[in-house]
C-alpha cells in the first residue's frame, strides 16, 4: 500500500512567481515525515504539488519530477484525478460537505468515484474508516447526522476518515491540528502514529513539539525574504535535526530564535 | 512591561534541553539524546526580549463615559405617530394630502432629531436622524406597492369567479367570458420559456464559474451577459419575430416564438443569480472533494450543485416571476386570440398579459347600468398575474429554505 516519493528539482510556480526552487528530496514509505518552516517558505505549495492539487489554482505549474514508486506524476500520460485517489490529502481547515450525513461524508470519495460497491461494503468501510479515525464511538448512534454538526476536532477526524476509506497510498497533511484542542490533537497524533504503519503520511505543522512526537524525518524549509522563493535547508531523521541540525537556520528556527 | 524578565540560570551541561522549546522525542526516532554535542554559547531565552525595556508609555487618549442620557422609550414612536395625527388633522382644512405626507415627516425627522440632540447628544442624534430618513424612504417606497395591490385586489375581484377560470372568449361579445384560454397560455408558454432557458442559463452559469475562470472566453461571455440583461423586452420580441420569418415566414404567431423572446429575457437573470450562487460554495468543498480524486464534473454535480441547490432553485423562480408578465414581446410574438390553444406550434395564443392588455383597449360597450366588461376582465387578469408572481415568489424562499445545507446536530 504505502509508497515512497521522490522528489527531484522541483521548481513550483504561481503565475510568473516562482513560490519553492528546487528542491529535491526522498519520503520513505511508512514513515511520518514532517515539514517545518516559517510562514509563506512554500510548504503547502510543496505539499498540494505531491498529489497534483497546486494546479487547481489558476495559473499554478510545476516544473520537475515528482516521482511515487517509479512513476512520474507529471509526465504527460497521467491522470491528475488517478494520483489524486492514491494520494489523499486532508486540509487545514475541517470541510465536510454541508449537504450530507457523516456517514455520506466518509462514504463521499468510494461513492463520487463512481465505483460501484454493495452498500453492506460501504457500511464496512465506512465503519472501519471512522474506527480508523478515532470518530467511531463518538458518533456510531448518529451516523445520518450532517457532518457540519459535529465539533471542528471531530469535524476534522471526519476528514481524516473520509481521506482514508478511498484507501490511499499516501496522507497529506497540511497543519491538520491548527484548529484543534490539545485533546483532539492528542487524538490526531495517536492517529498518524497508527496510520504510519500502512500509509505513507507527509505532515506540515507549526508546532516544533508536535514534529518532534509524530515524525520520523523531518524537512526543514526557509525564505530569504518576502518575494523570494522557498527553499529546502535540510532534511534528515527528526531526531538529528533537533538535536544536532547540520545548518544554522534550523538551529534558529527550531530553538525559535527565527527573524 | 517595563521591568526586564529574569534570566534564566545559566544552563548546567547536559543537564537540560539546549532549547527554549522542549522536545519529548518519540520512542520509534532512531538513537536517543547524546550529551556529547557542544554547549550552546548565547543566552537563547533572554536576548530576544532585550529590545522590549526600550517602549515609551503610551500618550493619553480622552476618556469616554460608559453612561448617558437618554430619550425615554417611546420617543422613537410617539413622535412621528404625534405629528401623522396632527396632519390628519389639518386634512380637513382642504390641504392636499399629497403635502400633509412629506411635511409630517420632515418636522418629525427634524423635531426627534433636535430633541435627541439636547439630551442624547450628536452621535444619538444622528443615528435618530438616520432612523427617520431609512424609514421614511422605505414608507414612500411601500405607496405604489400597496396602492397596486388595493386597486387589483379591489377591482379584480369583480369576475374572479369559477367562469374566468373555466371559459374563453369564443363567441363572446358583451359581458360574460373568461381567461381560461390566456391563464393556459401563460403557463404554456412560460414553461416552454423555462425548457429553453434553464439549460443554457444553468449551464452556462457552470462554465463561468467552474470552468472559464476569468479566462477570455469566460470574460467576453459575462460582458455579453450583462449588455443581454439590458436589451428592452420589446427589442427581445422582435428579435424572436425576425428569427422564425427566416423559418416560418411573415406573419409568424407561435407559442415558441414568445417563448424563445422570454428566454432572451430570462436567460441573463438566470446566469447572472446562479453564478453568485455557485460563487458563495466555498473553495474548500470543491478540494475536497478534488483531493478524494473525484472527477472535476462529478464534483460540480454531486458538491458544488447540491450545496447551492436552494439558491439556484430561489433564482430560477425569481426568474419566471421576472417574465411572466412580459407584455410588450408577446403583443408581436403570439399576437391575441379568443379560444384555447394547446399547441406552441401552431397558431396564435392568448396569455395573461395581453390578454389584459387588449381587454382594456377593446372593454365593450357599457350596459344595464354596468361599466364596459372588458375593463373587469382586464383587471382580474392583472389580479391572476399578480397572484401568481407572489406565488413563484413565496415558492422560491421556501424551496431556499428546504434545499438549504443542514448543519443542526
Ligand atoms: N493562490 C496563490 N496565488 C499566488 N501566490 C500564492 C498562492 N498561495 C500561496 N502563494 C504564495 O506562495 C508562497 C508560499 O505559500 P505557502 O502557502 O505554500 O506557504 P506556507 O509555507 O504553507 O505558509 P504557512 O505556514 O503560513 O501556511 C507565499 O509567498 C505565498 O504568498
Ligand atoms: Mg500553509
Amino acid at each position: 500500500m504505502a509508497k515512497r516519493i521522490d522528489v527531484d528539482q522541483l521548481n513550483i510556480y504561481y503565475k510568473d512567481f516562482l513560490a519553492v526552487e528546487d528542491v529535491s528530496m526522498n519520503i520513505e514509505a511508512r514513515s511520518v515525515t514532517a515539514f517545518i518552516g516559517p510562514s509563506g517558505c512554500g510548504k503547502s505549495t510543496l505539499l498540494r504539488s505531491l498529489n497534483r492539487m497546486h494546479e487547481v489554482i489558476p495559473g499554478a505549474r510545476v516544473e520537475g519530477k515528482v516521482v511515487i514508486d517509479g512513476q512520474d506524476l507529471y509526465a504527460p500520460n497521467v491522470d491528475p484525478v488517478g494520483v489524486r485517489r492514491s494520494v489523499g490529502m486532508v486540509f487545514q481547515k475541517p470541510n465536510p460537505f454541508p449537504t450530507m450525513s457523516i456517514r455520506e461524508n466518509v462514504a463521499a470519495g468510494l461513492k463520487l468515484n463512481g465505483t460501484k460497491l454493495r452498500k453492506a461494503t460501504i457500511d464496512e468501510l465506512v465503519e472501519r474508516s471512522l474506527v480508523g479515525a478515532n470518530l467511531w464511538n463518538e458518533v456510531k448512534d448518529r451516523l445520518d447526522k450532517p457532518g457540519a454538526g459535529l465539533s471542528g476536532g471531530q469535524q476534522q477526524r471526519l476528514c481524516i476518515a473520509r481521506a482514508i476509506a478511498v484507501q490511499p497510498d499516501v496522507l497529506l497533511m497540511d497543519e491538520p491540528c491548527s484548529a484543534l484542542d490539545p485533546i483532539s490533537t492528542l487524538a490526531v497524533e495517536e492517529l498518524i502514529s497508527e496510520l504510519r504503519q500502512n500509509y505513507t503520511i507527509v505532515i506540515v505543522t507549526h508546532n516544533m513539539q508536535q514534529a518532534a512526537r509524530v515524525s520520523d524525518r523531518c524537512a526543514f524549509f526557509n525564505i530569504a525574504g518576502t518575494g523570494k522563493p522557498g527553499k529546502l535547508i535540510e532534511m534528515g531523521p527528526t531526531q538529528k535535526i533537533f538535536s544536532t541540525p547540520s545548518v544554522k537556520a534550523t538551529e534558529d528556527y527550531i530553538s525559535g530564535r527565527f527573524g | 512591561m517595563t521591568s526586564p524578565p529574569n534570566p534564566p540560570p545559566p544552563n548546567p551541561p547536559s543537564a537540560q534541553p539546549r532549547y527554549p522549546v522542549r522536545v519529548d522525542l518519540p520512542a520509534h526516532a532512531n538513537g536517543g539524546p547524546n550529551g556529547d554535542t557542544p554547549d550552546y554559547p548565547g543566552d537563547p531565552i533572554s536576548e530576544p526580549y532585550a529590545t522590549l525595556t526600550a517602549v515609551a508609555p503610551a500618550p493619553e487618549l480622552p476618556s469616554v463615559p460608559m453612561t448617558a442620557e437618554r430619550l425615554p422609550r417611546w420617543a422613537g414612536w410617539a413622535v412621528p405617530l404625534g405629528f401623522t395625527l396632527g396632519g390628519l388633522l389639518a386634512l380637513p382644512s382642504g390641504i392636499s394630502p399629497g403635502l400633509v405626507l412629506p411635511v409630517v415627516m420632515i418636522v418629525s425627522a427634524a423635531f426627534i432629531y433636535l430633541w435627541s440632540r439636547s439630551v442624547e447628544g450628536a452621535r444619538y442624534a444622528l443615528d435618530r436622524l438616520v432612523t427617520a430618513i431609512v424609514t421614511s424612504a422605505f414608507l414612500i417606497a411601500m405607496i405604489p406597492l400597496v396602492s397596486v395591490t388595493w386597486t387589483v385586489v379591489d377591482r379584480g375581484t369583480g369576475r374572479f369567479d369559477w367562469d374566468f377560470f373555466s371559459e374563453s372568449m369564443r363567441g363572446i361579445v358583451g359581458a360574460g367570458g373568461g381567461g381560461y384560454h390566456a391563464i393556459t397560455g401563460t403557463l404554456i408558454v412560460t414553461a416552454l420559456a423555462c425548457v429553453i432557458s434553464i439549460p443554457i442559463g444553468l449551464l452556462c452559469a457552470i462554465y463561468l464559474v467552474e470552468y472559464g475562470k476569468d479566462n477570455r472566453l469566460s470574460r467576453w461571455l459575462t460582458f455579453f451577459v450583462d449588455v443581454m440583461a439590458g436589451i428592452p423586452s420589446i427589442v427581445a420580441g422582435l428579435f424572436a419575430y425576425a428569427l422564425f420569418v427566416h423559418i416560418s415566414g411573415p406573419g409568424v404567431r407561435m407559442g415558441i416564438v414568445g417563448a424563445v423572446a422570454l428566454s432572451v429575457l430570462m436567460i441573463p437573470v438566470l446566469v447572472r443569480a446562479t453564478v453568485e450562487m455557485l460563487k458563495i460554495v466555498p473553495n474548500e468543498l470543491r478540494e475536497a472533494s478534488l483531493a478524494l480524486g473525484v472527477p472535476t464534473w462529478r464534483t460540480i454535480a454531486k458538491i458544488v450543485i447540491p450545496t447551492s441547490l436552494g439558491g439556484i432553485a430561489a433564482s430560477v423562480t425569481l426568474a419566471v416571476a421576472r417574465i411572466i408578465g412580459e407584455t410588450a414581446p408577446l403583443l408581436i410574438t403570439l399576437g391575441i386570440t379568443t379560444g384555447t390553444n394547446f399547441n406552441p406550434f401552431s397558431e396564435r395564443m392568448a396569455t395573461l398579459p395581453v390578454f389584459a392588455y387588449t381587454q382594456n383597449q377593446t372593454p365593450g360597450i357599457a350596459r344595464n347600468g354596468m361599466g364596459p366588461p372588458g375593463f373587469d376582465r382586464a383587471w382580474t387578469a392583472a389580479l391572476i398575474l399578480i397572484m401568481i408572481v407572489m406565488a413563484l415568489n413565496l415558492l422560491g424562499r421556501l424551496i431556499a429554505r428546504l434545499f438549504a445545507p443542514k448543519t443542526g446536530r
